[in-house]
């Protein structure tokens, strides 16, 4: 066999490659299209306009996430809208033959968090679902891409995408995290150095010791912002963590195609010296709690620094920074310590997962919600919720003042009613702080870990989640 | 499908960098099951915020070309953005540069998104300030935005920009022409369909 040089991601693009398009595009096999309400019901249409069918409807999976409400599921909604939305969603599953996972399934969750715990992500696939934060399933080595209502359509259609080959980028770091520091500090702290656009073009490949020492969801919270790095995609090459992680799981591969897989897996990886088109280092000790400031993931500092001042950003940096200032009602040179929040958010596809639930719970026992601090736990999925309640993680948040939900994507995007409320602040372990992000047009957001936002929550304002940790022996 | 191959009519400038799609189409108007009536709610928030908003006014009413920064179209994937933007009337984008999954997006439902230089946007800004009802050409033959004074160049990615003079950016029907080779890349593929194993 010749001498390989390739990265994992040009094995899975060269695997899936089903030509050259005339535009130069590639024409790329899709091996798991998973799609929910909001992003799929206009691309039925279209199919429908064109009478067009469903190719491969075993490969694709449907749940119900983004408009779900968290506090009353009952059917049907008082939303009327939400309601119409869902009816759109059980008719196409069921016209075209899709699997869905209800709500009231045991299954239902949001969809980045449903698909790796059920086992249908794998490495060596390739994923593309309607919504931006696929990348989530790069964790496993595979490649993911958020596409959009046309593209939904064309997967649809013919279970392929038209693209342009990704470059790819590795971003090592090494090195173990320090106390109360988190994935979610990492991706944080990466976006922050790099920038919000820094991965437009590029596929980022998250290697080093770091990525290596972290449990499968830690490593779907990093891939998850990807692309709020500009990066359409982000993946770690599998490994026997993944594997740990895969094995039984509903449809993991079973018996003797079990050891076929993990022995294709491992060839899958990056080789040794494989060519990149850019690398760059991090060491994880420099990483502290991090938490934005600003109004895009970019802006970011460690929760011991100050507001950054316009002076000490770059020149093109400036104009955004001002326009942050303003919207966040935030003042250059003051410490981000001490800012009051009005919300409290434990949830979404990049941290509403049971390992996340457990490290909120740890610091939340004993302690209490401040007085007027509004704070809650959303479930990434019926399955998380219902782990999380075996192990008495609801009785936890419930005693310390958080409201405990029902499964769904609520305030990351507030398209349900779980909403901020004019200039209302709020500390969440969601994935973007972008203006009106949280339901309202003037709300504000800080992102941060879900330690962190259990720490905002009991002291009703930012709060630097190390000096809440036990002492270490 | 119909060949793009330019565009005429009058410029809407949107100065500022990292205009996400939270802001072209808040998620509250994703709450539908068709595109249709988007057009109305583009910017909403921004609009409501500003009370001068460029798309409310009354100069720019009618414009069909948009002049953006930098980063434009970031964050999520929703196509709801582009068809928020094609429904007021916008029918090509100039810009210093673009999230991908927006541009793609732009690509796939016929709206070509030309990149140009800062100094070029900053240039196109100052013109539009001068004279709102400036005519303006985005000749995606040739390359470049014409305007009755100067030319300025712009560039596209070499594939959107066959597909747009071609005709060809709506993919389905491409992508269905190679179905042979669909069946015989997921017949070979080292693993089934998902839902072929297991539960
Ligand atoms: S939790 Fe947020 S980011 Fe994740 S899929 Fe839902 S809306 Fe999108």
């Amino acid at each position: 066999m010749a001498v390989s040089r390739a990265t994992l991601f040009d094995k899975v693009w060269d695997l899936h490659t089903v030509g050259t398009l005339a535009s130069g595009q590639t024409q790329l096999f899709i091996g798991l299209h998973l799609i929910h309400e909001v992003t799929s019901p206009q691309a039925f249409a279209m199919l429908r306009e064109r009478g067009l069918g469903v190719l491969y409807a075993e490969r694709t999976v449907a749940t119900v996430d983004h408009i779900v409400p968290t506090q009353s599921q009952q059917r049907p909604f008082t939303d009327t809208l939400a309601e119409q939305m869902i009816c759109a969603l059980e008719d196409n599953c069921a016209e075209f033959g899709i699997r869905f996972y209800n709500i009231g399934s045991g299954s239902q969750g949001i969809v980045h968090v449903i698909a790796p715990e059920q086992g249908f992500t794998q490495p060596g696939m390739t994923i593309a679902c309607g919504d931006s934060h696929t990348a989530t399933h790069g964790a496993f080595g595979a490649i993911a891409f958020g596409i959009g209502t046309s593209q939904v359509r064309d997967v649809l259609a013919t279970q392929t995408l038209a693209l342009d080959k990704l470059k790819v980028r590795r971003i090592e770091m090494n090195g173990g995290l320090r106390p109360g520091v988190f994935a979610k500090d990492v991706i944080l702290h990466i976006i922050r150095k790099l920038g919000v656009k820094a991965g437009v073009g590029y596929a980022y490949e998250f290697a080093g010791t770091t990525f290596e020492a972290m449990n499968m969801e830690e490593r779907m919270t990093v891939c998850n912002m990807a692309i709020e790095g500009g990066a359409r995609c982000g993946y770690i090459n599998p490994d026997a963590v993944t594997y740990t992680y895969l094995k039984d799981r509903d449809f993991a591969p079973q018996g003797a195609d079990w050891e076929r897989a993990v022995a294709w897996w491992e060839n899958l990886r990056s080789d040794p010296d494989a060519q990149y088109d850019d690398t760059v280092h991090f060491d994880a000790a420099e990483i502290a709690p991090t938490v934005t400031w600003g109004i895009t993931p970019g802006q970011g500092i460690a929760v011991d620094e100050t507001v950054p001042r316009t002076e000490e950003l770059p020149g093109e940096d400036r104009p955004l920074a001002e326009e942050a200032y303003r919207y966040m009602d935030l003042a250059p040179g003051v410490p981000i310590v001490g800012t009051k929040v009005d919300v409290c958010f434990i949830g979404s596809c990049t941290n509403g997962r049971l390992s996340d639930l457990r490290e909120a719970a740890k610091l939340a026992r004993g302690r209490h919600v401040a007085l007027g601090v509004k704070a809650f736990v959303v479930p990434g999925s019926e399955r998380v919720k219902q782990q999380a309640e075996a192990e008495g993680l609801h009785e936890v948040f419930l005693e310390a003042g958080f409201e405990w939900r029902e499964p769904g994507c609520s305030m990351c995007l507030a398209m349900n009613p779980d909403r901020l409320e004019g200039r209302q602040l709020s500390a969440s372990s969601s994935n973007r702080n972008f203006k009106g992000r949280q339901g309202s047009a003037s709300g504000r957001t800080l992102l941060m870990s879900p330690a962190m936002v259990v720490a905002a929550a009991v002291s009703g304002a930012v709060t630097d989640v190390r000096a809440l940790l036990e002492p270490t022996p | 499908m119909s060949r793009i191959a330019s565009i005429e009519g009058r410029a809407i400038p949107l100065p500022g960098h990292d205009i996400d799609t939270d802001r072209i189409i808040p998620a509250r108007f994703l709450r539908c099951v068709t595109f249709d009536g988007l057009g109305e709610a583009v910017f909403a928030d921004d609009r409501r915020q500003s009370g001068q908003h460029p798309f409310d006014a009354p100069h720019h009413q009618g414009a069909n070309i948009l002049v953006v920064g930098r980063n434009f179209g970031c964050g999520s994937s929703r196509e709801h953005a582009p068809q928020a933007l094609a429904k007021w009337g916008i029918r090509a984008i100039v810009g210093e540069s673009y999230a991908e999954i927006f541009f793609g997006n732009c690509v796939a439902i016929g709206l070509p998104c030309a990149t140009a230089r800062p100094e070029h946007i900053q240039h196109l800004h100052t013109a539009i300030a001068e004279d709102p009802q400036i005519p303006l050409t985005l000749d995606l033959e040739a390359l470049e935005v014409r305007l009755p004074q100067s030319r300025l160049p712009v560039e596209m990615p070499a594939g959107a920009h066959r597909m747009f003079l071609a005709g060809t950016w709506d993919a389905t029907g491409q992508l269905l022409a190679g179905l042979a080779a669909i069946r015989e890349i997921a017949g070979r593929l080292p693993y089934g369909s998902p839902l072929a194993k297991g539960g």
